[in-house]
């Protein structure tokens, strides 16, 4: 065991904290999209899917410029639709 | 009334298999009529765990097709009274377990007067792991000390908050987080995880923390659950956590660093 070896610990980053912060960050972003998990109910892919088709009969916009999501509330949940509409729509 | 939990975790090897031997054992030890299934089909290993696998006739499979009675397929543990086994099954159909088929068996292990049913999970958010919790009353979330264990536990609840059968009817299932494979010295040294963080992170009730144990090996290379190794930390933390989720207040153990003595030093 080298010199440096018996500081080494003292030395070493708080990886543990690192990971605390991480994971706190990831799984509130995880809970934003969606329920806990990310799992909405199993309706949210179809009304997706009707929704981009009521867009287009207006707008031509992208398969991916639907997103829908639930958040849930300690009261209530609420249905979040975001549509991004292309530049020549503006 | 019987109870139905879950014992999983999202992600593998976190030690479900390990702490739902013991657990099943540790209610059966407290005079409960316990049964314990291994959802896990086409990865049997419940069987070993609890050493009973060359006494595997038939399996849970052959139960839910009909090819065998439950009477027939669940093994006795010779052990501990009131403790019996459902293996699973070695094919490699994933269809194997029917919502039908599963609900079917739970059923009749509830009118024969079983008071616990605990089911293994498998790892993953597949069909395997689905059917083990979506008939569960209660979830004992299995985590490790480490950031993709914890971000599937908190994956898992998810799941069971929003697709298990008490959700679907408007209820929660009772959530327990057991933190496994725990070491101390590494929290102390600012490379783990503690239990504190965790708790934290998930916030859902802590039921017990088992620190990481060689016991733990050599209890399944002798196939006897580790609870039954009264000497060993991992089977006193696995005994207190039982006696807290039957509503004993015991504190915890195992969590800090121990300073050993001289004698420790020589024999611990
Ligand atoms: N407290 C512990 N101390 C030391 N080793 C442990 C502990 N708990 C579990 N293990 C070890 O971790 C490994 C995985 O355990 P186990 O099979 O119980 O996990 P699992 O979650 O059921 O895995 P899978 O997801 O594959 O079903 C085993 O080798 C086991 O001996
Ligand atoms: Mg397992």
């Amino acid at each position: 065991m080298g010199l440096f070896d018996l500081f080494r610990q003292d030395r070493k980053k708080n990886t543990a904290k690192a990971a605390k912060e991480r994971l706190q960050i990831l799984i509130a972003h995880e809970h934003a999209g969606g329920s806990r998990g990310n799992t909405g109910p199993d309706y949210l892919p179809k009304l997706r899917e009707e929704i981009i088709a009521v867009i287009r009969k207006y707008v031509e916009v992208d398969d991916d410029a639907v997103n829908v999501q639930i958040e849930k509330g300690d009261d209530l949940d609420m249905l979040e639709l975001n549509i991004t509409l292309p530049d020549a729509a503006k | 009334m019987s109870k139905v939990i879950v014992v999983t975790s999202g992600k593998g090897g976190v030690g479900k298999t390990t702490s739902s031997a013991a657990i099943a054992t540790g209610l059966a030890s407290k005079g409960l009529k316990t049964a314990v299934i291994d959802f896990d089909v086409g990865l049997r290993n419940l069987d070993l765990i609890m050493g009973v696998e060359r006494r595997v006739v038939y399996d849970f499979v052959n139960v839910i097709n009909g090819e065998a009675t439950l009477k027939q397929a669940m093994i006795k543990d010779k052990r501990v009274d009131n403790l019996f086994i459902l293996p699973a099954s070695q094919t490699r159909d994933k269809d194997a377990l029917t919502e039908d088929g599963v609900e079917s068996v739970i059923n009749e292990l509830k009118a024969d007067g079983f008071d616990y049913i605990v089911c293994d999970s498998p790892a993953g958010i597949e069909k395997g792991a689905f059917m083990a919790l979506y008939f569960a009353d209660e979830a004992i979330v299995v985590t490790n000390p480490e950031v993709s264990s914890v971000r599937d536990s908190d994956r898992i609840l998810g799941i069971l908050q929003s697709r298990s059968k008490v959700a679907e009817e408007g209820g929660s299932v009772k959530e327990h987080l057991l933190v496994t494979r725990y070491s101390p010295e590494r929290v102390e040294g600012g490379d783990m995880l503690s239990v504190e963080d965790i708790v934290e992170i998930l916030s859902i009730p802590l039921l017990g923390v088992i620190p990481e144990s060689g016991s733990v090996l050599q209890a399944s290379n002798s196939g006897s659950p580790v609870i039954l190794d009264e000497a060993s930390t991992a089977g006193m933390a696995y005994s207190d956590a039982i006696d807290r989720f039957l509503g004993e207040d015991v504190p915890h153990r195992f969590m800090n660093v121990e300073k050993k003595g001289f004698f420790k030093k020589l024999f611990g």
